[in-house]
């Protein structure tokens, strides 16, 4: 649509600033919460950065809030960074060698295994997290890496979205790596896998924000402060009990709590994007 | 180089259709054979189950005197060149090339060589490293050509190749793979459903229909002599025209005693065919023809209208010189040794 008249042009523009900055103040005034100190802070929130930024990040990085009884924010962001990067690559593996098994070979009761998966799309992770609560305690997965991650990596989702896509993979091409000799396992990592490439990246995107945010879960299977993940590590700072919550702190574990996903998305961008409008050609 | 052989072959698809029959035909070392027929008559099918990509339901299929039926397509020592040419898109054009010789363990070097040799010879040397999508659809053509020659297979297998391309470059092409097939001298299937590429590229025609062979010979034979009305109608262009006749001691007669050819027959009723370069304008011919559209190419046009002593369609191809007007009604007469004589009822050759 290309249409050149000023006025709609102004409206368009107008609309959208107002959009993104709706948006952005809410992260903008957590940014400017975390430059103060936190008495002026909690006196009445100031519009303006304060110079405190050094100081306050330095506090949450290194030492954590003893208030909280969380430990030191670095140790969260690498515990979620594990847990959101397992999941998403987790989910990414098992989703498309499931969809590839029931895209291209026949085997009895494909088309019920099929369904299966699709059916659990309708269970999300808290309908059945006490059942799978029992079976990490059983196994003594609780407090650990693995008991975080992998409950969560099934995904029929990513599943089904792949197998859409290898639908659409043309029979031809198939075919033609077939007569160029190429085995199922060949084919798969040669041609089906470099073609998913921008969806790969999109699915990885979304995964790693859904991992990343997880909070019901995290809450349930640590007990050791070692494996606090920084979402919940922004809801413990902010029960602080009697005395006030210190808010300069907790907006800068929330700035910093937004950074790795920012980061993963931008540098996926182009891939996400084009994974998102295009199946490419 | 081998010789391809199709013993009662049989296909029929899960659900019950039956595809082909019963097929046998034997295909020569070196030989480019060319199989056409109407769509949905089984060619693809066939080229398939030689290809290996279609399971053979009956029958026995071998290739260089070896039996294939149970063989992966990548161990039949074959190439197939796909309608769409199936490239893969994230591969440049170097390693669409290399990937079949990949996968079989050949050393780099060799590799190199070979593609670049292939590369060579189809003019592809410049986008060795583009993707596909980068090239225009008779660029794409030949790499999927490049794909299958780099591969020196023992039979080339190749599925409408040229009907994605415009006129123009069809026939460059055509002449294209007919010299690079003598040169490489490697067994060749070819299907197509366009009749002047048959005809121009076979070795050995095979006219399929519904499954079956109507007709298998050189293409001049089949031109000359077409065993059935179908093959009569399917080979040559415009098709050939067809007239209820009668083939007597009286000679052959079309109509009220119209008479085409003086030699006595004992055919009873039959359908006369004649092909329309056949015919020729006669003041003194026996056809009287109602003109009533003509169509001029330059050297030549075609001529539709019906005859009038019996109502049939016909089309005629003349020389320019001798094009009559529409709504005109002219006489033209055919040589008593090109008329055609079929069996009304099967369809079958008389003579
Ligand atoms: N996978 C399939 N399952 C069932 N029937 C099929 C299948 N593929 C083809 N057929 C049928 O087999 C017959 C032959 O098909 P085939 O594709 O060989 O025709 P073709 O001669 O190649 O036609 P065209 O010139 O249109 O490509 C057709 O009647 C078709 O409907
Ligand atoms: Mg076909």
């Amino acid at each position: 649509m290309v249409e050149r008249r000023p006025v709609l042009n102004f409206v368009q523009h107008f609309v959208l600033i107002l959009g993104a900055a709706i948006f952005a103040f809410p992260i903008y005034l957590a940014f400017v919460a975390s430059t103060h100190t936190g008495i002026e802070v909690n006196r009445g929130l100031p519009l303006l950065p304060g110079d405190q930024f050094f100081q306050n990040y330095a506090t949450v990085l290194g030492e954590g809030l003893s208030t909280a009884g969380a430990p030191p924010i670095g140790l969260m962001l690498m515990n979620s960074t594990i847990m959101a990067m397992a999941i998403a690559l987790g989910k990414i593996a098992i989703s498309l060698l499931s969809s590839f098994a029931i895209v291209y070979f026949k085997f009895p009761f494909r088309v019920l295994a099929f369904w299966t998966i699709f059916i659990t799309l309708m269970l999300p992770v808290e309908v059945r997290i006490l059942p799978t609560y029992e079976v990490v305690a059983q196994l003594g997965m609780l407090n650990s890496y693995a008991g975080l991650s992998i409950p969560l990596i099934a995904s029929a989702t990513a599943t089904f979205l792949f197998r859409q896509f290898f639908m659409t993979v043309p029979e031809e091409l198939t075919e033609a790596a077939r007569i160029d000799g190429a085995g199922p396992m060949k084919f798969f990592r040669d041609i089906l896998v470099p073609l998913s490439r921008t969806n790969l990246a999109a699915l990885f995107v979304i995964l790693f924000i859904y991992g990343w945010n997880q909070y019901l879960w995290p809450l349930l299977v640590t007990t050791d402060e070692s494996y606090y993940t920084v979402v919940m590590g922004i809801k413990r700072m902010a029960n602080a009990g009697d005395s006030l919550p210190e808010w300069h702190l907790i907006m800068a574990t929330a700035i910093l709590a937004l950074l790795p996903p920012v980061i993963v998305i931008l540098g996926m961008q182009r891939l996400f994007v084009r994974g998102l409008v295009e199946v490419e050609k | 180089m081998a010789d391809i052989t199709l013993n009662h072959i049989r296909k029929v698809y899960p659900g019950g259709v039956e595809a082909i029959p019963g097929l046998s035909v034997d295909i020569e070392d070196g030989e480019l054979c060319v199989l056409v027929g109407p769509s949905g008559c089984g060619k693809s099918t066939l080229l398939r189950m030689v290809a290996g990509l279609e399971e053979v339901t009956g029958g026995e299929i071998s290739i260089g005197g070896r039996k294939v039926n149970d063989l992966e397509p990548a161990d039949r020592d074959i190439a197939m060149v796909f309608q769409n040419y199936a490239l893969y898109p994230h591969m440049s054009v170097y390693e669409n090339m290399a990937y079949g010789l990949k996968n079989q363990g050949t050393p780099k070097a060799e590799i190199r060589e070979r593609v670049n040799e292939a590369a060579g010879i189809l003019g592809l040397a410049d986008f060795l490293e583009r993707k596909p999508r980068q090239l225009s659809g008779g660029q794409r053509q030949r790499v999927a050509m490049g794909r299958a020659i780099v591969r020196k297979p023992q039979v080339f297998l190749f599925d409408e190749p040229l009907s994605n391309l415009d006129a123009k470059l069809r026939m460059k092409t055509r002449v294209e793979i007919r010299d690079l097939q003598q040169r490489l001298k490697t067994t060749a299937i070819y299907v197509t459903h366009d009749q002047s590429e048959a005809m121009t590229l076979a070795d050995k025609l095979v006219v399929m229909n519904a499954g079956r062979i109507e007709q298998v010979g050189p293409p001049i034979a089949l031109y000359e002599r077409p065993a059935t009305k179908f093959v009569a109608e399917f080979i040559g262009s415009p098709p050939m025209n067809f007239i209820p006749g009668h083939a007597g001691a009286d000679g052959v007669t079309i109509g009220e005693g119209v008479k085409l050819d003086d030699r006595p027959h004992q055919h009873g009723e039959v359908s006369v065919g004649i092909r329309p370069e056949h015919l020729v304008r006669d003041t003194a011919g026996p056809l009287s023809v109602d003109v009533r559209v003509v169509e001029r190419l330059g050297a030549s046009g075609n001529v539709y209208g019906w005859v009038e002593q019996t109502g049939s369609e016909l089309v005629a191809s003349l020389t320019d010189a001798t094009l009559p007007q529409p709504g005109e009604t002219m006489r033209m007469s055919v040589d008593p040794a090109m008329l055609h004589l079929f069996d009304r009822e099967t369809g079958d050759r008389l003579d």
